[in-house]
């Protein structure tokens, strides 16, 4: 077993346990901590496919940014007996999400098995990939548009939730 | 490649790990000492002297204390996450330091390493690279500190905790933009994200960046002192009004691991401070490796003492005072100095010391100018608005 592989098992172990205790557990402050576990093992297995760069920002954006103001938004709402008053009101998803949940199964069962398969070409990787530098030449020489078109949709965002956050008797 | 050379490869960064991680942990005390002499100093007091000669073996009787107390769990705690938090804050803070250079190559024999942990090591069979974006882990991690301090608040099932573990989260989430940001004109200045290769730039320019990046020197420092909770920014503790904020209810040693976490995260930032602004290990005219390392040291220790001066000097800033700095002053002066230093390097590229230094400082004094103009006049207006707005609500109720 080489040790990728066995980073490759236990990190991914530990993403599925702690995506399922995410779903499960009834309090939710304890979900968004496996939420934030579950999103730096994600990041430790970005680093064994060698993509540096894209691990890093796992971890400062989804880990560190984001999770955080989850965290906050949750610990002031105090959602003590929330979960039991959300269950009645989720009874019309649950085919919904039964269906979909076996829609991803089978689509994952296909993959992996079309993987072991197909005969797949070269494996190796080119020389700085997943660099710094190798990342920020694509995205501003290969993706650019792409990448335009994404701040202005997050800029756009972001005028709105400030012009929805403002307060009303300001002029 | 041979087993053995894995193996001394392994040993070496192992060693090098420990001989860090020691020298780090070792300036938890002796700032704590430094801290209270310091402090005593400028109040006018005498500060510890009872113990051993100018009471420098405080800090060991402090830690003694704290080990022997009793480690008390609050009735309406979250058990494991409140055990947990203290660590959640201690283990990021510990692995920021890891990519941080305290000095230059050592060579032994056909061997060679850089005094770095995640640094470049080299020998016969074996060559391994330095981390390629080093900043990125450190930035991380120091985000991943938030969590820490945000849980222990709640977990401890106590309102002033709860009040002072939101502050220091939304402090902590504010300030952490103004700094990566700021660390970007060095970076975009030297062309690397590596930290060894920003103290070198530093070396072949002749020129410390704390001149030409004086501007993202500034507002690296105080959101430095933000991030890591030190006064004037130290409202998550603020006694006054919260007892003592998020570790109100933590006793014994998992309160002594706030307090180690603070000082190491206040060394890590002035050791980033030193490699990014301060020309790192490198020592003018002459080129010692060994003498890397106590260089470096030195200029860390003076960082530190800033660090204490500026809390002896400075009261407490308000909250919304807080917010407002940073949002309104420190991220668009981080910004506007990436544009800046961008533009320098862009269609200057061949532009000298001197005159990086001399535009550096020129538009530092005109940035910090304009926005202490703007900020004085808001920051009198609002609270002219909240007074006559209190005193309002306050007549009413009395009609």
């Amino acid at each position: 077993m080489t040790a990728e592989l066995a980073v490759f098992i236990t990190m991914g172990a530990a993403a599925a346990v702690t995506a399922s205790a995410v779903v499960l557990s009834k309090n939710t402050v304890h979900a968004v901590i496996y939420l934030v576990m579950n999103l730096f093992s994600i990041a430790v297995l970005y680093l064994a496919l060698s993509a540096q760069m894209v691990a890093f920002l796992q971890i400062i954006i989804y880990a560190g940014a984001i999770m955080v103001l989850f965290l906050f938004t949750v610990m002031m709402l105090n959602m003590t007996g929330a979960v039991e008053a959300a269950e009645d009101r989720l009874l019309k998803q649950k085919p919904l999400a039964a269906a979909l949940g076996l829609m991803l199964i089978a689509e994952v069962v296909m993959g992996t098995v079309g993987l072991f398969s197909k005969p797949s070409g070269s494996m190796a990787i080119e020389d700085g990939f997943g660099s710094a530098g190798e990342v920020g030449s694509r995205l501003f020489f290969g993706y650019m548009l792409p990448f335009e078109v994404t701040s202005i949709l997050l800029l756009a965002a972001i005028v709105g939730s400030v012009v929805l956050a403002r307060k009303k008797d300001e002029e | 490649m041979p087993i053995s050379e894995l193996v001394i490869f392994i040993i070496v960064k192992a060693a090098l790990a420990v001989v860090i991680f020691a020298l780090w942990m070792t300036m938890v005390p002796v700032m704590i000492w430094v801290e209270r002499k310091v402090i005593a100093d400028i109040q006018a007091r005498l500060g510890p002297n009872r113990v051993g000669p100018f009471g420098i073996i405080q800090p060991i009787a402090d830690a003694v204390k704290l080990i022997f107390k009793e480690d008390i769990l609050p009735k309406s705690a979250d058990k494991i996450v409140y055990a947990l938090a203290p660590a959640m804050l201690m283990v990021p803070a510990v692995l920021a330091i890891s990519v941080i250079p305290i000095g230059g190559t050592v060579t032994i024999g056909s061997r060679s390493f850089a005094l770095q942990i995640l640094g470049a090591y080299k020998s016969p069979g074996l060559t391994v690279p330095e981390l390629d974006a080093g900043i990125l882990l450190v930035i991380a991690f120091s985000s991943l500190g938030v969590y820490g301090v945000a849980l222990s608040g709640w977990a401890s099932g106590s309102k002033y905790s709860l009040l002072g573990g939101m502050r220091s989260s939304a402090q902590m989430l504010s300030y952490e933009l103004p700094l990566g940001v700021s660390l970007l004109g060095p970076i975009v200045l030297a062309g690397s994200l590596k930290l060894t290769n920003i103290t070198n730039a530093q070396k072949d320019m002749g020129i410390w960046f704390v001149l030409p990046q004086l501007t993202a020197f500034v507002v690296f420092f105080i959101s430095g002192l933000s991030e890591t909770n030190r006064a004037p920014f130290d409202l998550p503790e603020a006694e006054q009004e919260l007892i003592g904020g998020y570790h109100t209810e933590y006793s014994g040693f998992r309160f002594a691991m706030f307090f180690m976490a603070e000082y190491l995260s206040m060394v890590t930032i002035s050791a980033l401070a030193v490699t990014f602004f301060l020309g790192g290990w490198r020592m003018p005219f002459i080129d010692i490796v060994w003498l890397g390392p106590v260089w470096f040291a030195a200029k860390v220790m003076a960082m530190l003492y800033i660090f204490v001066w500026v809390r002896g000097t400075l009261p407490r800033v308000r909250y919304d005072q807080l917010m407002r700095i940073g949002w309104k002053a420190m991220l668009p002066i981080a910004a506007i100095n990436v544009i800046f230093t961008a533009a320098i390097v862009t269609w200057m590229p061949n532009a000298g010391a001197a005159y990086l230094s001399a535009a550096g400082v020129g538009f530092a004094v005109l940035t910090f100018a304009f926005v202490s103009m703007v900020l004085k006049r808001n920051i009198g207006r609002s609270v002219d608005e909240r007074l006559k707005r209190v005193l309002g609500r306050g007549q009413e109720a009395f009609r």
